[in-house]
């Protein structure tokens, strides 16, 4: 199968603080794994380093084929259109309707006419996805953090991804919200075929959408394998996430 | 020693990265891409609505210094030469300087705040991650539009505080309108007024662009965006009156004064 994001032997220290060691990761077409670990574990650099927000110290990243450490600043600002971010402080431009949020992405990869064409088509139907299609005039602030989510995984999706990568997508929400965005997750996963990486330590959201689960333990993928094995695992390391 | 080195050794850094940044704005800007929107809205911003405060302040600064100045002049038999010193005064210096402080408080710490929370809250980065150019839509549309405005703020701020000085000259003593409005022309000449109005473009550069380097550069949480929006107002404010101070040395040798 196609691999859509491989990174090799990735390593990033901030000073003496050694993040990531080693860090090795296939993703293929189509699939979703979730990278669980300790705060302060490296999960978010990782996907920072993906995709070059954080710059690596040293291994490779390829994305959709291309290496991004090679890549020059419109060829990267072209590759991270096709690769979605759902940061978890949601990010969504406060000073910005929903509307304006969603629009936004669109002023740098749509063509102008295109833009006056289909913009408005293209936000109501991401919005329509997300179950929030009343809200296209209301500013973030009027939101509650369920919605204001499921707004930022709306602004991911309206430049159709072919990877979406999830920074801890169910934190600060209630169980029953964050059990809602898991399963919005999924639905968008099938619905625009997108591959992802889910970082979180929200187990029930881990075994809703992910396929494959790695353990990242100390900088290094430690394990990885299905939810249900490493649920099941004696590993005393593996065990203290899920006892 | 140690405290004295690593000072110097900040100020060469923060120089440095004021530098960098400086060159990439200037790299950016002439990109055949630009927010002409964003341009239009932060010009209306910076000039539209900073106009009441910096129109009230000049009024005051025109009435004030003409008050002040008569008693001394009287003293020296210098009564009449009044319109004339005041209009000297307000168009070659105070002007200009005091519309680009009044702009390094509002507009200066209005910029390091608001960029420096968009970027504790990640906003700059979710635009840097949906391959939209933030510092082509964020910097350089505010360090033109400053650049821009101030001229015209500072031009505004000349011809009010020059009414100031008509109404401060017809508090004690009387003369016509015509009459202060010559003597305020044939006081003026090119040296004056030009100089002036072209070091407003350079204040306004270093109000953006310190605005800007201090928000978009922001760390450290809602106390780096407070320590932001200080530290722009205070370095852009001292940058203004270095920038005045070498425009000053300039016009000096030039022969316009």
């Amino acid at each position: 199968m196609q691999h859509v994001i491989e990174i090799e032997k990735l390593n990033k220290s901030f000073g003496d603080n050694h993040v990531l060691r080693d860090f090795s990761l296939s993703l293929s077409q189509g699939e979703t794994i979730a990278v669980l670990g300790k705060s302060g574990s490296g999960k978010s650099v990782l996907i920072k380093c993906i995709v070059n927000l954080v710059e690596a110290d040293e291994g490779k990243i390829i994305v959709l084929g291309e290496d991004i450490s090679e890549l020059k600043q419109e060829a990267l600002d072209s590759l991270r259109a096709k690769v979605g971010f759902l940061f978890q402080s949601n990010a969504l431009y406060d000073s910005m309707t929903v509307r304006e949020n969603l629009e936004f992405p669109l002023r740098m990869h749509w063509p102008k006419e295109k833009r006056e064409a289909e913009a408005e088509r293209a936000v109501m139907e991401v919005l329509t996805d997300v179950g929030l299609a009343h809200t296209a005039d209301m500013m973030p602030e009027e939101l509650s953090g369920g919605m204001r989510k499921r707004i930022a995984l709306a602004r991911t999706l309206i430049l159709r991804p072919a990877i979406i990568l999830y920074d801890e997508p169910t934190t600060g929400l209630d169980p029953v919200t964050a059990r809602g965005i898991s399963q919005l997750i999924v639905n968008v996963q099938k619905k625009y075929n997108t591959s992802s990486i889910v970082i979180s330590h929200d187990l029930r959201c881990i075994e809703a959408t992910a396929g494959h689960v790695i353990m990242l333990i100390d900088g290094r993928c430690y394990a990885l394998d299905t939810f249900s094995n490493l649920e099941h695992t004696d590993d005393p390391k593996i065990r203290e996430f899920f006892d | 020693m140690n405290q004295s080195f690593h000072i110097n050794a900040t100020f060469f850094r923060e120089t440095g990265n004021i530098a960098r940044f400086t060159g990439r704005f200037f790299k950016e800007l002439f990109h055949r891409k630009q927010e002409f929107e964003e341009f239009l809205r932060q010009c209306f911003w910076v000039g539209y609505k900073s106009l009441p405060l910096v129109a009230i302040t000049a009024f005051i600064m025109g009435l004030v210094l003409t008050i002040q100045s008569r008693p001394t002049l009287v003293e020296f038999g210098a009564e009449s030469m009044l319109p004339a010193m005041v209009s000297v005064s307000l168009v070659r210096e105070i002007s200009p300087v005091i519309t680009a402080l009044i702009c390094a408080g509002k507009v200066g710490s209005g910029m390091g705040a608001e960029l420096g929370s968009m970027r504790v809250t990640e906003q700059i980065d979710a635009m840097d991650v949906s391959g939209t150019n933030p510092f082509r839509y964020l910097i350089v549309t505010r360090i033109m539009a400053t650049t821009l405005m101030l001229p015209i703020l500072a031009s505004l701020s000349n011809a009010v505080s020059l009414y100031g000085g008509y109404l401060g000259v017809n508090i004690r003593g009387s003369v016509s309108w015509s009459l202060y409005w010559t003597q305020v022309f044939n006081a003026l000449n090119f040296g004056d007024a030009v100089p002036s109005l072209v070091k407003t473009f350079f204040f306004g550069f270093v109000i953006g662009l310190i605005g800007c380097y201090k928000g978009y550069n922001s760390r450290k949480g809602t106390e780096g965006v407070g320590r932001s929006a200080n530290s722009a107002v205070v370095v852009s404010s001292l940058l203004v009156f270095i920038v005045d101070l070498i425009a000053v040395q300039i016009t000096d040798l030039l022969g316009l004064t």
